[in-house]
């Protein structure tokens, strides 16, 4: 008797559970995201979670989509490869999501890919890397909307082929978004009829980059190219301007923070870079595209958070805001989204998004706008 | 590969290799203090330096202290959390075996790294230069007025630390126990009160490298791993304990990373200082200027 009063007892915790689940999941959207929001990585993550949770609350706010409420499920990768994956497992097998978020570093990314890839779940990346993506027809699932490193380094290559330039030296941090810029950029440097002819590299922890500097300049380059994303590269330019060595000097988007050109200080006037134009939202022409998401991003992150916006959040708005299309427009199926977002055509912060089932990228070098460093702010090329 | 083989090239990459090495040699000098009073590599090291460099720039960039305030209040802060680690972690610990207290400064290394980045939180921080960034120009090659800044204050400290050690009996008596503990105390030296003063002297070193060189590479919570190793590895081809050595070795391991960066590659300047580091360990394993006799009595 006692026995099946507990089993009876069970069951109905049991049945309630299921229904509570059921019932829940009828009245919401479930989104996951996997962010570094923690650990090494964390000027990455930080952003993107407080990015998403600030647009979730806005859209309840207003009554969620379709009527139903936007519930997110953020979980930290730490930016290790092994929490990403697990991260990813739990939003799929427990929290049941229909689409994810994240991860915020290409390492990490590249790990959960298989599993996103695997379940059928689409995996929106926020990490850079272009390998994310190919194999394509491997890859169905899988879309990013962080811009190409590749396309970065066109951009400046154009840049400098414009100017006659044949003769360009590089110098790169020894980090992966440095050494993978290396390899782009010797890469690429035939194609625009270039020559690497001084290969430089740093560590993170240097302090001086004179050595490096004065092989380039001996080698008789014409324009040097530092690719990095570590503070130190903001030492480059002060060598540079040590050395007294007058050449066109290019940075990476990794330069895209305000901080390194303020600890460069006079050094850093009149170096040119790529970035995402959410840093110099100010100075972009009126009848830019982007200027108004651009414009209400920045003003609501930066009054919510009392911190600078980045390029990072950036891409974390623009996932969220693109998930946000496609369940308003086919629900919460998770094939259905897929279809949707191959096909989507999107104004965001990282530029003007035109997917397609061949790119699941759907930016150009037109993502970046080239900047530079004018009395310590950064303002567009030319203006 | 250079083609540049002129002296004035030679001068620069001198130059650089001292500003490298003069980090290193004062990051080591800390390490060879703590090491002489208690056996033990302190791996909170590092986090002394970052500590320096942030406090610094939160007195200076946002308190508008001036310069030479603001360092003295740094030093003063950093001494205190050295003290503070060494009454609370190190001095209470029953036996203080070596494997023990180095664990310990492991989880103070952690402790110190996630409060930093709780009350500075996780971006870099950056400074002014002391002194403008307008080069000197010397024989050809330029040097910033920050490193001479760096130069000088290394030679101040190694200066004051000769005339402490040898001068001074508080520095006699730190050097008796560093010899031999037990014949120190029962000279009537409180060796307890040494280990402290050792902690004390060495997060004040720490703090003061932090300080000088935050306005060339940026100050974030997380960099004390990276100062500490090459501070660490100096400090091992100086000879542990031997902060003379130590010296002479970061200057000499920074030369030769500059030198093998200017000359051969910047792929591998990193490469160089792990290289002289096993080269001594494999001829002479008590470092440069340590003592094979010594070190054969020491625990670890």
């Amino acid at each position: 008797m006692r026995r099946s009063i507990v089993f009876t007892t069970v069951m109905t915790v049991v049945c309630l559970f299921f229904a509570a689940n059921l019932c829940a999941e009828s009245d919401e959207y479930r989104v996951g995201c996997a962010f570094a929001v923690t650990g090494a990585a964390s000027w990455l993550g930080e952003p993107q979670k407080n990015t998403v949770e600030m647009l979730a609350k806005e859209i309840n706010d207003a009554g969620g989509i379709n009527g139903k409420k936007l519930v997110l499920y953020i979980e930290d990768t730490q930016g290790d490869n092994t929490r990403a994956v697990n991260a990813v497992k739990k939003l799929i097998q427990k929290n049941k999501v229909s689409v994810i978020i994240g991860p915020s570093r290409s390492g990490t990314a590249m790990a959960a890919i298989p599993v996103a890839e695997a379940a059928g779940i689409p995996m929106i990346s926020c990490a850079s890397a272009e390998i994310q993506l190919e194999p394509i027809d491997q890859r169905t699932n899988i879309f990013k909307v962080a811009p190409n490193d590749s396309d970065a380094i066109r951009i400046i290559y154009d840049h400098i082929v414009a100017r006659g330039i044949k003769k360009v030296g590089i110098i790169t941090g020894t980090t992966g978004f440095g050494a993978a810029g290396r390899t782009l950029m010797l890469e690429m440097a035939p194609e625009y009829e270039l020559e690497i002819i001084a290969d430089e590299t740093y560590s993170p922890a240097d302090t001086d980059m004179t050595a490096q500097l004065i092989n380039i300049r001996n080698k008789g380059a014409e324009a040097i190219i530092n690719w990095s994303i570590v503070p130190a590269q903001s030492i480059v330019p002060q060598n540079i301007r040590q050395l007294k060595i007058d050449i066109p000097f290019y940075q990476s988007h990794g330069f895209c923070n305000v901080k390194y050109a303020a600890s460069a200080g006079e050094s850093a006037e009149g170096t040119i870079f790529p970035c995402g134009r959410i840093l110099a939202v100010d100075t972009l022409p009126d009848d830019n595209r982007q200027k108004p998401v651009l414009h209400d991003y920045k003003t609501k992150y930066e009054e919510q958070f009392k911190d600078h916006v980045s390029t990072f959040g950036g891409h974390a708005y623009d996932s969220l805001l693109l998930v946000v299309d496609a369940l308003k427009a086919v629900g919460d199926d998770p094939k259905k989204i897929r279809d949707y977002l191959e096909n989507a055509k999107f104004i965001g912060t990282g530029g003007v998004f035109q997917f397609s089932p061949t790119d699941h990228c759907g930016l150009d070098k037109t993502a970046f706008e080239m900047l530079t460093v004018k009395d310590g702010k950064f303002v567009v090329l030319g203006q | 590969m250079s083609s540049g083989g002129s002296f004035t090239d030679l001068l620069q990459f001198i130059f650089m290799g001292l500003q490298r090495g003069s980090i290193y040699a004062m990051v080591a000098m800390g390490f060879n203090m703590i090491y002489n009073s208690t056996g033990i590599i302190n791996l909170a090291q590092g986090e002394f330096v970052v500590l320096g460099g942030l406090m610094m720039v939160s007195l200076t960039m946002s308190a508008n202290i001036s310069l030479p305030l603001a360092f003295v209040i740094t030093v003063f802060f950093v001494t205190i959390v050295g003290i503070l680690m060494e009454r609370f972690t190190i001095n209470p610990v029953k036996p203080p075996t070596v494997m023990r207290l180095i664990i310990i400064t492991v989880a103070v290394s952690i402790l110190l790294k996630g409060s930093a980045m709780c009350f500075w939180g996780k971006e870099s921080h950056y400074m002014k230069h002391f002194s403008g960034t307008e080069p000197f120009e010397i024989m050809g090659a330029t040097i910033l007025p920050q490193t001479l800044w760096i130069f000088g204050i290394l030679i101040i400290i190694v200066a004051a630390f000769i005339y402490f050690f040898n001068f001074t009996m508080t520095g006699k008596s730190m050097r008796a126990c560093s010899i031999n503990r037990d014949a120190a105390r029962l000279a009537g030296i409180n060796d307890r009160k040494m280990v402290m003063l050792s902690f004390a002297l060495s997060a004040g070193i720490g703090a003061i490298a932090g300080i000088i060189v935050t306005p060339i590479i940026q100050m974030d919570y997380s960099r004390g791993a990276l100062l500490g190793i090459k501070g660490f590895g100096a400090a091992v081809v100086g000879g542990l304990g031997n902060s003379i050595g130590a010296v002479v070795a970061g200057l000499l391991v920074g030369i030769l990373e500059a030198l093998g960066g200017g000359y051969i590659s910047s792929h591998y300047m990193d490469a160089f200082a792990l290289l002289i580091l096993l080269i001594v360990l494999f001829i002479r394993p008590s470092g440069i200027f340590g003592s094979r006799e010594a070190s054969r009595l020491k625990e670890f």
